[in-house]
């Protein structure tokens, strides 16, 4: 009964993983035969790749900046929202609503809203008389990343809202009662019984962020492709470069494989911290 | 106090950030350009249906339309048949088999279908099956596979044995038990996961960009990206193409909130 799955899935999962790795050890422009190079590819990505250095630390500036206002205001709103009533409801599908959206619509709304000519933002700040707050949002590369991280952060938070506040919903309600006859303020509620009751749930939702962050590849790709100047590239817009504009599919492998690496390091990384924590 | 206050700005603000956004988009595929770039929050001063016309009468977005209806249900619909019937058996067999098939699936979890987009296109130009449906609904479906087998395996492990037991006594095949037991009692889990399944593929980008060039063939994500090179600043006529190309999820979304949201959270929280 496993045997239609699995087929497929051995044929273009993990075959093609190994061709992969066999690929990153050639140097090929997809027509011509591959050539055997070795480690020649990682050689040269680790210490005479200028771009790829940058495009990794672009991938983790975006990567952490996003966990931490994501995860951030996801359990905000979740301690808001945490109650079932009719106002809670409206505004939990209020939030979770761009998640149905695809990346490309996302980007096409927030082109228009970053535009800095006719942008409405821009266009709103003029009008107000701030006339140095217009910037060329996505189009600078001093806010490029940061313009798109505002955008991952907006699209996705109300999902990670709606994981938070499952997690907060099994918290026992004696914790709360104990806490308010201490006479515990609100913060002091949060501190000492929301936050390590919801940890695992942080796990969760920071791991989940890390993968969203390093899949990020439509987002970028349909609002900057990369640009300006490769401010906005990640690990998946490089590869796709690499393969398909340079026609250099040796090398974009070795690339893919890097990004494997980090992301398991990372995610590694994190259930180690969150495990020590409880 | 301070919390009522800050509670209710904060639930505001990002209320508005989505509401806004939302509103002129709408109220956008209405007007024409010159009014959105001037007042792009004001009603339409004459409502007009001529970007929907105009979308309709030089653009393929129909055939567009039709083309991720096709590839989404196909791709949910094999990788629901696939998924259940692997993770039945992985449910089922408590042996070295099961662990295996289960480790090996936990590996497409793990490393992102993103990896694999030199060798997918590499073999599939080899195989000439660049520009198919058949070729990008079989890279749908393995990509989604993982997640899949991970959700609904964890669903057929509730399910108590007795009820398997009792129908293997009277002489059922595996099969007969997975089809007569096991998928009847799934249904709330199928259905979360196929939701799950047509937000990913309705709106994926990544593979038939990968796969797919002639204009015909195109779904909605990639014909999106058409348009935007062919309307350039036309903001009005994008608006309408996003708008078409968002319904189907939007009236999904607001039929079957619930089942939606629990869809997109299992995918999430299971993963």
């Amino acid at each position: 009964m496993s045997l239609p799955a699995l087929s497929l899935y051995v044929f273009l999962f993990l075959v093609p993983v190994l061709n992969n790795l066999r690929y990153a050890l050639t140097k090929w422009d997809g027509i011509e035969e591959p050539v055997f190079v070795g480690l020649d590819n990682f050689k040269k990505l680790a210490t005479d790749d200028d771009l790829a250095t940058k495009v990794l630390g672009n991938n983790i500036e975006f990567m952490f900046w996003v966990v931490i206002f994501q995860t951030g205001f996801a359990l905000l709103f979740a301690t808001y929202l945490v109650r079932n009533t009719r106002t809670t409801l409206f505004f939990r599908t209020l939030f979770f609503f761009p998640t149905i959206l695809s990346s490309v619509s996302v980007a096409m709304i927030w082109l228009f809203l970053y535009d800095p000519n006719y942008g409405a933002i821009n266009t709103t700040f003029k009008k107000i008389g701030l006339d140095s707050f217009a910037l060329n949002w996505l189009g600078s590369e001093d806010s490029a990343l940061y313009a798109i991280i505002f955008v991952q952060v907006w699209f996705h938070t109300g999902q990670m809202m709606v994981i938070y506040i499952a997690g907060l919903q099994q918290i026992p309600a004696e914790l709360y009662e104990a806490a308010n006859v201490d006479g515990a303020s609100r913060w002091q509620q949060f501190k000492s019984v929301t936050w390590p009751m919801a940890l695992p749930t942080s796990a969760v939702v920071v791991a989940y962020t890390t993968i969203q962050s390093f899949r990020a590849f439509d987002l970028v790709y349909a609002t900057t492709q990369g640009g300006p100047n490769n401010e906005t590239s990640i690990l998946t817009t490089m590869i796709f470069q690499t393969a398909f504009n340079e026609f250099r599919f040796g090398y974009a492998a070795s690339q893919s494989i890097i990004m494997v690496i980090m992301i398991f390091l990372i995610t590694g990384l994190q259930k180690r911290i969150l495990r020590t924590r409880y | 106090m301070i919390y009522k206050v800050s509670r209710w700005l904060g639930l505001t603000i990002f209320s508005l950030l989505i509401i806004i956004p939302t509103a002129i988009v709408v109220l956008g595929t209405f007007k024409t350009d010159l009014e959105i770039y001037d007042s792009p929050m004001a009603l339409p001063l004459n409502w007009t249906l001529d970007n929907y016309r105009r979308l309709l009468d030089d653009g393929e977005i129909l055939t567009n339309f039709k083309n991720s209806i096709f590839v989404t249900s196909l791709s949910v619909l094999i990788t629901l048949i696939l998924a259940s019937m692997v993770s039945f058996a992985i449910a089922r067999m408590m042996n070295v088999t099961g662990k295996v098939l289960f480790v090996l699936f936990s590996l497409g979890l793990a490393i992102p279908g993103q990896v694999n987009i030199i060798p997918i296109y590499l073999l599939f130009n080899d195989l000439g099956l660049t520009n198919t449906y058949h070729g990008l609904i079989a890279v749908n479906v393995v990509a989604t596979l993982p997640i899949s087998v991970f959700i609904l395996t964890s669903f057929f492990k509730e399910i108590p044995n007795e009820m398997y037991e009792v129908a293997s006594i009277d002489g059922a095949t595996h099969f007969k038990v997975y089809r007569s037991i096991a998928l009847p009692l799934s249904k709330p889990a199928l259905g979360a996961t196929s939701i799950f399944l047509f937000v990913i593929c309705w709106n994926d980008l990544l593979f038939p960009l990968l796969l797919i060039t002639e204009s015909a063939k195109k779904t909605l994500p990639l014909a999106l990206l058409d348009y935007r090179g062919e309307y350039a600043t036309s903001f009005s006529m994008i608006f309408t193409a996003v708008l078409v190309a968002s319904i189907p999820m939007v009236i999904m979304y607001l039929a079957m909130q619930k089942s939606f949201v629990a869809g997109l959270t299992a995918g999430a929280v299971k993963g």
